[in-house]
């Protein structure tokens, strides 16, 4: 309980005093001051996870939730009582793991990376903000709180992408990323305000029992032809596929690359872009025994993400942006797995691939994004022309490099192929499209990031200004650690720990679906290796061949430039300009009419009060006479 | 003598201290002794009230007294306090208080302008603890007449202009409100007592309906011009625009709150069978003040047009929540208010310190603050984080509960336009990160810049204690919930009886 909430605490506390006294700490105690609040946090979540794991967590052969603590935070009515708490379930102990662990290694890295950067304490600041922010996110023990950290999270990624505060492209990617994730968010209100009328709980264990009122007995209400649960849950997964960067909401991602590097490792490969999968799987019995039609659209919409994601990220040329769309397309993968998943047992199969594939790609990601950092570091420039044969200066980054490159490439026996082979498998048993879709893709992102390691460590000598040297101890740790993580936890027995319903089952590889997918993984490596591994005009030619369709791809098929119509022009020219405009002109301007109006008018008659005698005199005479008159000759 | 009678006394006895002083130094510490015994009464209210309470005094209105002062017409000067008022004054004293160190170096005529302030404190504390209709509207109108030359002497920019503009639109709004509560006053069934102004004995008798839908408009319209209600909150963009930092706060920060406070302490309360029959004229007029304000504010260039057009739309949020007729809706509306009023406090002192050192308010011509004055700078991220309703900060919880509240209401036209009015937090987010990345981030351009200084020590106590009290509220919503939420029960009661 106390080691728990400690949990909470501690990256709270360290954020409050490494941003309220970070400027009298010298850059050196705040990092580490920062990394060893983060050590302790990472040892808790250890014996959390460990604890719920192998002592407490199972009843009768079932994980269950458990609700280690709630306070009730804020009255939205009688029936509805927001709470703060923690609560553990195999997903969130899972999380605490990933999180604590792939922070724990971006703290270390970025001591050395961060060296002598403007606002040293600010970063190490804003890192503890995240922990705090994702931790809360992940063990939320109603949908309310969820949110609240959504939130919080958000705040910190927008913070950290624009870290490089005097950087335009960074201030610009910052508040493009805040945008598009808050008008995702806001679907994610409306669907918690559905959910929550008709619930009358935001709490999880309720909503989410198989037995519960709302998977027994859904309420009948329907709005515009759809259930109110269809709408809910389907504004929900908005809110979810806007942090997740899914289709049409990913613009966000590969500009939020502009922040510091390992903060992309942390937050935009590893962390904070699955919260969206994490919620799917979180609210998973309402998805499927509630909404089982959102559910397959959810697989629909993963499915063509990740084919569209692999396509762009084979044709960019600036190494962050390649991982970046790279990480959408994996991300979308593990969406696709849910969708494909059913409840129970081994049907339960796709929601265990996408936590086992959530947890393999937070670690390969990481190590990518941080790799690619070093090399960053190293040559001074994002682009691959910038690069080339940096396998003779930095063999450490290379080899920890070329692990992750064939993890996520899903060759055996590095973690990603065990995870991708069961997503595989999971497709393959209920939608055949999907499933050819994913093939497809495999086949992509082998040879993608292959393009990617040949062009950095292979290929030509690139003329640098100092011979790139290899990464300092502080960042080959994490790198050396990360690549050790991705070759062991390919063998975890997932299916025994993470499944849908909590019980085990046996978990085995497909070698049927394996094969093939490993077959077709060579085969782009294979075209990757005749391509780019030494330089040659081929990848030029192949590209000519493509003409127009390469171009779009290099455009990211123009994603960017409808939403900058759809800002610039429609929201900025054609709504709030004119609606500025009326304001001042149609609304005030009638204000000021009624004022001059007024003026005019006194104006007019004010001649009247002359202050002339004989005028006074003749008119009220001729009053007179008119009111004898009237008098006289009408009554 | 009553208890709550001080909050009215020490603005007075703060005056009469201004007199004599004879430099700025003296004046200084006049207004900062004065102001800071302002807010520990206040604090020592609350304690108070909250003790009461929790010892079982179920009394609607808290430390009441009433003095008969026009018999004939049966007008008293009558004073209680309710969880709402309670968090009002409140609210004021920390406004008040941080906004005399943002007014550290008003210059010229230092004396007059502390003296008008104290004036238009006196009005908003009195219009808080009144509850006698005649008091209150009394009240009203003292915080009104000093804004006309708080703005007109002390201003800037076109301030002839906005000061008259401000003076009449809200004068026209208060001529409304007079024949609303004569309509009260006379058409309130007496049951063989004399007439009465006293909200607490009206509340007891019934007004026809057919005199409920006359004046109902015009109670609501009356409150609503001062809360900024759509089309009668042009003058709130002019206004805020030319007013001196102080003024700005305090108008913005508390006066606007006088306007949601009537509503339903005197409109709602008073007239329930018109309130539930009308509300959805007044609920299409707040849901285009919410949208409308925030769009407006997306493209203006000044610091302060921005920040009022987006009170605009806060403030038509408060008055949206009112409208929806339950409680939870309603404490949503009073923590909208606490929050607004913190928040956009500090918005307009962070400008004002800002422009006073600057000289401009355009946004075009600021560039890179964050580099030259950090803590400013933060200070207006927090203050922005605020507004576009951060969780932990106050715009959160109060945006949520009128959120989770106005969708209670079953039917669709609700439902619709409480989607309207949530989609103002996308609309908010796009202003407030397009200033914020306009003016504090990038590169400082301008070299003049570069020699500013960052905040004094009384700029930051003026900062620190806003940015408190809004982490105050949006860690801790509960208590003010709470607060708001027992004493919200009459109201919702009389709305009940309507069904």
């Amino acid at each position: 309980m106390l080691h728990t909430s400690l949990i909470l605490i501690t990256p709270l506390i360290l954020f409050i005093v490494l941003g309220l006294f970070g400027k009298y700490l010298s850059p050196k105690a705040a990092g580490w001051l920062g990394t060893a609040g983060l050590l302790l946090i990472t040892c808790l979540a250890y014996i959390t996870a460990y604890h719920y794991f192998f002592e407490v967590g199972k009843v009768d052969g079932v994980y269950q939730k458990m609700e280690l603590f709630s306070f009730s935070w804020l009255h939205l009515g009688e029936w509805l009582v927001v709470n703060l708490g923690f609560m553990l379930d195999p997903i969130a102990a899972m999380m605490l793991v990933v999180i604590t662990t792939v922070s724990l290694m971006v703290h270390i890295y970025s001591s050395s990376y961060m060296k002598g950067e403007v606002g040293f304490q600010r970063y190490y600041a804003l890192l503890s903000l995240f922990t705090f922010s994702m931790l809360g996110l992940v063990v939320a023990n109603n949908i309310f709180q969820m949110y609240i950290f959504w939130e919080l999270v958000g705040v910190s990624s927008y913070s950290l992408i624009g870290f490089y505060y005097t950087k335009p492209a960074a201030v610009t990617a910052s508040k493009k990323a805040f945008i598009v994730t808050r008008f995702a968010d806001l679907g994610f209100l409306i669907g918690i305000l559905i959910l929550s009328y008709y619930t009358r709980t935001f709490d999880f264990i309720s909503l989410t029992d198989p037995k519960g009122a709302l998977i027994s007995n859904p309420a009948s209400a329907t709005f515009m032809g759809a259930s109110v649960f269809t709408w809910a849950m389907a504004l929900i997964f908005m809110g979810g596929a806007g942090k997740s960067a899914m289709l049409p909401l990913h613009i966000w991602l590969p500009d939020a690359m502009e922040g510091p590097t390992p903060v992309s490792a942390l937050i935009h490969a590893a962390t904070m872009v699955v919260a969206g999968v994490y919620l799917v799987a979180r609210l998973f019995p309402v998805y499927y025994f509630v909404t089982p039609e959102v559910l397959t659209g959810i697989a629909y919409i993963g499915a063509a993400t990740s084919l569209f994601a692999a396509i762009v990220a084979c044709t960019q040329t600036d190494i962050k942006r390649v991982l970046a769309f790279s990480t959408i397309s994996q991300i979308a993968y593990m969406l696709v797995a849910l969708g494909v998943s059913k409840y129970e047992g081994h049907d339960g199969l796709g929601y265990m691939a996408s936590m086992f594939h959530l947890f393999t790609h937070a670690f390969f990601k990481a190590l990518l994004f941080l790799g690619a950092g070093a090399v960053i570091h190293a040559v001074h420039s994002n682009e691959m022309k910038d690069m080339g044969s940096l396998r003779k200066y930095m063999p450490v980054t290379h080899i920890t490099f070329l692990i992750a490159c064939l993890a996520i490439a899903g060759i055996p026996p590095f973690s990603g192929f065990f995870s991708k082979d069961e997503i595989m498998v999971a497709a393959l048993h209920s939608n055949v499209a999907v499933f050819v879709c994913q093939y497809i893709v495999a086949g992509l992102t082998a040879f993608y990031m292959f393009r990617l390691y040949y062009n950095i460590f292979w290929s030509k000598d690139a003329h640098y200004h100092h011979t790139p040297h290899e990464a300092p101890a502080a960042m080959s740790f994490p790198l050396i650690f990360l690549a050790a993580l991705t070759v062991a936890v390919g063998f975890i027995p997932f299916s025994t720990f993470t499944t849908a319903d909590g019980a085990a089952f046996a978990g085995h590889i497909d070698w049927s679906v394996a094969a093939p997918s490993i077959a077709v993984a060579l085969v782009g490596i294979g075209i990757a290796t005749l391509m780019y591994k030494s330089e040659s005009g081929k990848a030029d030619k192949v590209a000519s061949r493509f003409g127009k369709f390469y171009n779009w791809a290099v455009h990211k098929f123009y994603f960017d430039e409808l939403y900058l119509f759809i800002t610039k022009n429609l929201i900025f020219k054609y709504i709030s300009t004119p609606v500025a405009w009326f304001d001042r002109n149609v609304v005030d301007g009638f204000m000021n009419f009624q004022a001059t109006l007024t003026y005019t008018v006194s104006n007019g008659i004010k001649e009247l009060q002359s202050g002339n005698i004989q005028r006074y005199v003749w008119v009220f005479a001729m009053g007179a006479l008119t009111t004898l008159a009237l008098v006289l000759f009408v009554l | 003598m009553n208890f709550l009678s001080v909050f009215v006394l020490i603005p007075l006895l703060t005056m009469a201290a201004l007199l004599p002083c004879r430099n700025i130094k003296q004046l200084r510490g006049v207004m900062v002794a004065g102001s800071t015994i302002l807010l520990l009464a206040a604090i020592w209210l609350v304690a108070a009230f909250v003790g009461e309470r929790n010892g079982g005094n179920t009394a609607q209105m808290l430390f009441t007294a009433s003095v008969t002062w026009f018999a004939p017409l049966n007008i008293c000067y009558a004073a209680g306090v309710d969880g709402i008022s309670v968090a009002m004054i409140l609210l004021s004293a920390v406004i008040v208080f941080t906004g005399v160190f943002a007014s550290w170096n008003m210059q010229p005529q230092t004396k007059e302008f502390f003296m008008w302030l104290m004036l238009l404190s006196i009005g908003v504390f009195g219009f808080f603890i009144s509850i006698d209709l005649f008091t209150m509207f009394m009240y009203y109108e003292i915080a009104l007449i000093p804004m006309y030359l708080l703005i007109g002497v002390w201003g800037s920019g076109r301030k002839e202009y906005s000061a008259m503009k401000l003076t009449l639109m809200l004068m026209a709004g208060s001529a409304f409100l007079l024949i609303g509560i004569l309509g009260i006053y006379f058409n309130a069934e007496a049951d063989g007592q004399g007439l009465s102004m006293n909200i607490l004995e009206l509340a007891q008798r019934h007004i026809p309906i057919e005199m409920q839908r006359v004046f109902f408009p015009l109670t609501f319209l009356g409150f609503g011009v001062l809360g900024a209600l759509f089309p009668f909150h042009t003058w709130s963009p002019d206004g805020h625009a030319s007013a001196p930092t102080a003024v700005s706060m305090l108008h913005a920060g508390v006066l606007m709150k006088l306007g949601g406070y009537g509503c339903f302490r005197v409109a709602i309360y008073l007239m329930p069978e018109a309130a539930s029959e009308l509300s959805w004229i007044f609920i299409i007029l707040t849901g285009i003040s919410v949208v409308y304000g925030a769009f407006s504010a997306i493209v203006q260039t000044d610091l302060k047009y921005i920040n009022a057009y987006s009170s605009v739309s806060h403030c038509g949020l408060v008055l949206f929540a009112i409208l929806m007729l339950n409680k939870t809706a309603m404490t949503g509306a009073v923590l909208q208010m606490i929050s607004h009023g913190l928040m956009t406090a500090l918005f307009f002192a962070l400008i004002g310190m800002i422009y006073g050192r600057t000289h401009t308010r355009d946004i075009r011509e600021l560039q890179g603050l964050m580099k030259i004055m950090p803590f400013l700078s933060v200070c207006y991220v927090v203050a922005g984080l605020a507004s576009l309703g951060l969780p932990g900060l106050s715009g959160f919880a109060a945006e949520m509960t009128i959120f989770f509240g106005a969708f209670q209401n079953p039917d669709t036209f609700h439902r619709v336009f409480t989607i309207i009015a949530c989609s103002s937090i996308v609309i908010t987010a796009v202003y407030i990160l397009r200033v914020v990345g306009k003016i504090l981030y990038g590169p400082a351009v301008n070299s003049e810049h570069l020699q500013l200084t960052d905040a004094t020590w009384y700029e930051k106590i003026s900062l620190i204690t806003l940015i408190i009290a809004i982490l105050g509220v949006g860690c801790l919503p509960f208590w003010l919930s709470g607060l708001a939420n027992e004493s919200l029960a009459p109201i919702i009661d009389r709305l009940a009886a309507t069904i």
